[in-house]
């Protein structure tokens, strides 16, 4: 069971698109879309969007993605009349980067708060912003380990695939980092967030510096690794 | 004049009547500064509370606004449905089932109504939207309800006075909330659609009680 999501949209083409684009990285969330009006105009409908919001319900909490103004208020109207808003959240976050990182979050196993964080930290997300939150979450899991500060496992990896760090391998690694009991730095940014991780904009050659921390540090390490080396399963 | 399930009818008739009437002109209001769909929107929208009233034929002046609310958020598309929407739901919360509706309460309503819109919106006075139409007509209302003389009909005449007023007032503001926001300086000069179609409504309620 997974946290769902619901794509409110003023273009059934849009809700659409975005859902399609986001079960590529997200193969076994639920993702419900509520694009247009019931007539199949440009608008935003309460009874698709409450007809999603009740389909949703029933897993592990919802979270809502919208487009331009109204569909944020239609969205907010649907919440005020559904009878039992709990676990339904509404996220703060740009359309499709948003709702394609709240996918990731959700496949990896976050909880409703987490996957609505993981759409709104899609915002203005520059990799200073990304290091500075990993440093404060890695003080927490070291604090009074032996280890002291310093990872526990750190490794080198060469981008070998054409396309480099580009979407599908950021929410690969981020996916499975996510389901992973370790913190994980790629160059410095959260390795579990995607946004962050195309932040980097690595392209072929790049290497990614990768340090990590906790008691899946050594298999995090190995995950990314391997995935890296083989390019993403990408020419 | 009494309000009830009767009069709240004949309100939502004569706004639907207005909205037909006046959709050519909402329009060009509309293409002014937004995308031209308020009239169409506001038309198709009052056009399905009038079948849903027929078919429900529902009890009370709460109920009949209810079900408006549900209507106009499902049918008009535009940012306009989930504002009136919200709108008609907590005037229609603020009545209750209450067969009749006294000036108190109608003033009530009428606030519930604004606070509503400002919610939804998240917009202030002066920045161009329904808002200031609904802030004036609100705040005479309950002005017209303290007095002790006040009838719902005062309490009426006294909103759509001010939310007429507040449409034409804002003509000369520059827009900071919605699609006319985009426009900067360039939305001055032209009158907000959405707080000529709140005149009209609240025009429509009186016209329902005379």
């Amino acid at each position: 069971m997974t946290v769902r999501l619901v794509v409110v949209s003023h273009s059934e083409k849009i809700a659409d698109g975005a859902v399609e684009l986001a079960a590529e990285m997200a193969p076994d969330v639920v993702i419900l879309a509520a694009g247009g009006t019931a007539d199949g105009r440009i608008g935003t409908s309460l009874e698709k969007v409450m007809s999603a919001l009740d389909k949703a319900a029933g897993g592990d909490g919802v979270v809502v993605l919208t487009d331009l103004g109204s569909a944020v208020m239609t969205a907010e109207s649907a919440l005020e009349l559904t009878a039992d808003p709990v676990g339904v959240l509404l996220a703060d976050a740009p359309l499709v980067e948003g709702l394609v990182a709240a996918a990731v979050a959700a496949q990896g196993g976050a909880d409703v708060k987490e996957v609505k964080r993981a759409a709104e930290a899609v915002y203005g997300l520059g990799p200073e912003v990304a290091a500075a939150s990993h440093s404060l979450a890695a003080s927490t899991v070291t604090e009074g380990s032996v280890t002291g500060a310093g990872p526990d496992f750190t490794g080198d990896f060469e981008l070998v695939n054409e396309a480099g760090m580009h979407a599908r391998p950021a929410a690969k690694v981020a996916g499975g980092l996510a389901s992973l009991n370790a913190e994980v730095t790629v160059n410095g940014v959260d390795g579990a967030s995607m946004t962050a991780l195309m932040t980097l904009a690595a392209g072929k050659g790049s290497v990614l510096h990768i340090e990590a921390w906790g008691p899946d540090a050594e298999r995090a390490l190995n995950y990314v690794g391997g995935l890296v080396q083989a390019g993403f399963g990408e020419p | 004049m009494v309000l009830d399930v009767t009069w709240a009818v004949r309100w939502l008739t004569l706004c639907a009547q207005a909205m037909a009437e006046h959709r050519v002109w909402l329009i060009e209001l509309d293409r002014a500064i937004g995308d031209s769909d308020h009239g169409e929107n506001m038309d198709r929208g009052f056009q399905a509370v009038l079948e849903k009233l027929a078919e429900a034929q529902p009890e009370t002046p709460g109920a009949a606004l209810k079900l408006t609310a549900m209507t106009l958020m499902s049918k008009v598309g535009g940012a306009a449905g989930p504002l009136y929407g919200t709108a008609f739901l907590r005037a229609s919360t603020a009545l209750g089932d209450a067969a009749e509706i006294d000036p108190a309460r109608l003033a009530d309503a009428l606030v519930a109504a604004r606070d509503g819109i400002v919610a939804r919106g998240k917009a202030e006075s002066g920045d161009k939207t329904m808002v200031d139409a609904w802030t004036p007509a609100a705040e005479a209302a309950q002005a017209a309800a303290a007095d002790g003389a006040g009838t719902v009909l005062g309490v009426l005449v006294a909103a759509a006075e001010a939310a007429e007023a507040g449409a034409v007032a804002t003509d000369p503001l520059v827009a900071r909330k919605g699609r006319a926001s985009y426009l900067g300086e360039r939305s001055a000069g032209h009158r907000d659609p959405g707080a000529a179609s709140s005149a009209l409504i609240l025009r429509a309620a009186v016209g329902a009680a005379a």
